[in-house]
């Protein structure tokens, strides 16, 4: 008789132990998968002491290809004078990137066509350059691409001097740098650009654009 | 011993036997619809931000291109938040008192970053990539919908695996030339379906049996 019902006893135990491999399941049921413990840009994390995920640049760190380039390519300057020669190949291609990329950095304050007018310079504060302006049409290249890579500072910084103009080298490459400069110079060429400047065979195709 | 129960309990128990399963089923299955529902998923919910930065003022009314601030979505899988400099490029010099921009100049004097809070996301199990998308030919409306009529950005649509799949099984019915993936107005043309199987060819789109593989996406 005790053994019967211990017997039973057991066997009820089995006929619902499925319910506890239900709730087992369940507790697979958990978030770690959406929110992994490794560090997503930006993220948070509590194992810096300022919070960041995404790390400072450390002091003196150098870009992987900069050692690539030379001193020109990087500043524009020889001996600490604008230079005057493109130290890329000039092509259609590389006019076409620096117009594309013209268009979307220095267009918004310069203008499209680089007289210092646009939507941000109406609206008051800042009074970008007119890239037209005889000063600008006798620079040199390197000047060009030694303002997207500087900044121009307005001022003396004793006395209410600001910067202007912000530098462009964090955000754009140096090679779309000097693709910029090439074009900005073409800007300037076609602003003042006669009717010796166009070929002969294809002059008649002016004007039926 | 007297009957506890009347005799008709018995029709309770059984009844009540299937309404614990229906409930059961019920439950489940509104857990399943809250998880995917657009107030979990907050889609089309405005997300308030420290600096009540607006695209419809930079993008619309100024005109500044998407990738003057979201530098790296050309590049990177990654379309980055604009550092601090590049909003004082111009707020060095435009509005320079106003109070929305005191995080942006506290940030920009201690570096500490201002705190945005992120809009759209996939789950980590995910791997997304703009670089991709945007070089051939995906433009950032066809996910992030009309940012430049958001005063605050909000998402216009979950991230589910269906959206993915959606596009990578039919990529011809979304691609567009590479010239609009920046324009926020692009309606696509009567003709997309030829249009896009061009482009897909041009661009060298990878044929859907290989877009469609899990390890696409889950890697
Ligand atoms: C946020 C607005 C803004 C943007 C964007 C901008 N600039 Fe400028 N830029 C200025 C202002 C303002 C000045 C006038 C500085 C001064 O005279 O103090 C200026 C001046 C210049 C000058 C003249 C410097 C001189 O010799 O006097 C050049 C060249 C120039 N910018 C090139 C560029 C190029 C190239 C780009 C695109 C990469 C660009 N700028 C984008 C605001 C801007
Ligand atoms: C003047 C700088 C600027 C420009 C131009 C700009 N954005 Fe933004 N964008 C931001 C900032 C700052 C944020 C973060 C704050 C927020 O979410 O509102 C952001 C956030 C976003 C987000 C949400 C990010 C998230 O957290 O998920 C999307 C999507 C976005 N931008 C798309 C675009 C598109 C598309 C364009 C071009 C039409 C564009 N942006 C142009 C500055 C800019
Ligand atoms: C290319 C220039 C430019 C850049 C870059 C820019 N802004 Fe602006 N911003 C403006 C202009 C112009 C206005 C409008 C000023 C006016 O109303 O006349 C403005 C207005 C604002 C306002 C409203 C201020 C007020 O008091 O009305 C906020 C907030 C703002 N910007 C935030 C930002 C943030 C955050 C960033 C960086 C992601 C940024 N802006 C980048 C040009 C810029
Ligand atoms: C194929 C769909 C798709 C396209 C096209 C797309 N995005 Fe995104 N975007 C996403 C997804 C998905 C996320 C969330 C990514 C994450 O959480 O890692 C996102 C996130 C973002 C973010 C937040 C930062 C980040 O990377 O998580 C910004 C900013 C952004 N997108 C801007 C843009 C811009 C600008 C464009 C157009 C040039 C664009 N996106 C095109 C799907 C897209
Ligand atoms: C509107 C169309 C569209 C949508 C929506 C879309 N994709 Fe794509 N995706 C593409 C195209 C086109 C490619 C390019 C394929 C190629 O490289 O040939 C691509 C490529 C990719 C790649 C790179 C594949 C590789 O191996 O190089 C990943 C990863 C990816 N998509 C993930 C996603 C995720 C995750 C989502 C959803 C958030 C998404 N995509 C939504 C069209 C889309
Ligand atoms: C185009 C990209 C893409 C491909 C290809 C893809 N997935 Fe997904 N998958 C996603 C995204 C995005 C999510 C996140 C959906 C969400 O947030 O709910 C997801 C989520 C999931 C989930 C979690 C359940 C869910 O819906 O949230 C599973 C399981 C899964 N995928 C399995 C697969 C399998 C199996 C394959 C291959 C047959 C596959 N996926 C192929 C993009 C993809």
């Amino acid at each position: 008789m005790m053994q019967m019902q211990s017997l039973n006893r057991f066997r009820r135990f089995f006929r619902y132990s499925w319910l506890a491999l239900l709730v087992l399941l369940l507790s697979g049921c958990h978030f770690d998968m959406y929110n992994q413990p490794s560090i997503r840009t930006y993220e948070p994390s509590s194992f810096f002491e300022d919070g960041r995920g995404s790390r400072p640049n450390v002091e003196g760190a150098v870009a992987v290809n900069a050692a690539f380039y030379d001193e020109y390519f990087l500043t524009g300057l020889v001996d600490g004078v604008p230079g005057d020669e493109l130290p890329l190949e000039l092509t259609r291609e590389l006019l076409e990137r620096g117009q594309a990329q013209y268009n979307i950095w220095c267009a918004v304050c310069h203008g499209h066509a680089g007289y210092g007018v646009s939507v941000i310079a109406q609206r008051g504060g800042i009074v970008p350059a007119n890239f037209h302006q005889q000063r600008l049409r006798d620079a040199s290249l390197g000047h060009f691409f030694n303002i997207m890579t500087v900044g121009v500072y307005r001022g003396d910084p004793e006395q209410d001097g600001f910067r202007s103009m912000y530098s462009y080298a964090s955000r754009i490459s140096a090679e779309d740098r000097w693709a910029i400069a090439a074009y900005i110079r073409a800007l300037q060429l076609s602003q003042n650009a006669t009717i010796d400047d166009v070929p002969q065979d294809r002059r008649g195709n002016l004007g039926n654009n | 011993m007297g009957q506890i129960f009347p005799r008709n309990a018995n029709l309770f128990v059984r009844v009540s036997i299937f309404a614990g399963l229906l409930g059961a089923t019920t439950l489940i299955l509104l857990i399943a619809v809250f998880f995917r529902s657009n107030a979990y998923r907050q889609v089309n919910v405005a997300i308030e931000q420290p600096v009540p930065y607006s695209h419809q003022l930079h993008v619309d009314v100024l005109g500044i291109d998407c990738r003057y601030c979201h530098v790296s979505v050309e590049q990177s899988y990654f379309a980055n938040i604009p550092a601090t400099e590049t909003c004082m490029t111009c707020h060095s010099q435009i509005k320079t008192e106003s109070p929305d921009l005191a995080p942006v100049r506290a940030s920009y004097a201690s570096g500490d970053p201002v705190l945005w809070e992120k809009v759209n996301r996939v789950p980590d199990f995910v791997y997304f990539n703009h670089s991709i998308h945007v070089n051939k030919g995906v433009g950032c409306s066809t996910c992030h919908g009309r940012v430049d009529q958001m005063p605050v950005v909000w998402q216009t649509q979950a991230f589910f695996m269906g959206f993915c799949l959606d596009c990578h099984r039919n990529p011809e019915n979304y691609v567009r030339p590479l010239e609009e993936v920046y324009n926020m107005e692009y309606v696509h043309p009567a003709n997309q379906r030829e249009l896009g199987a061009q482009l897909v060819a041009q661009y060298g789109i990878m044929p859907p049996d290989q877009l469609t593989n899990c390890w696409t996406c889950h890697r």
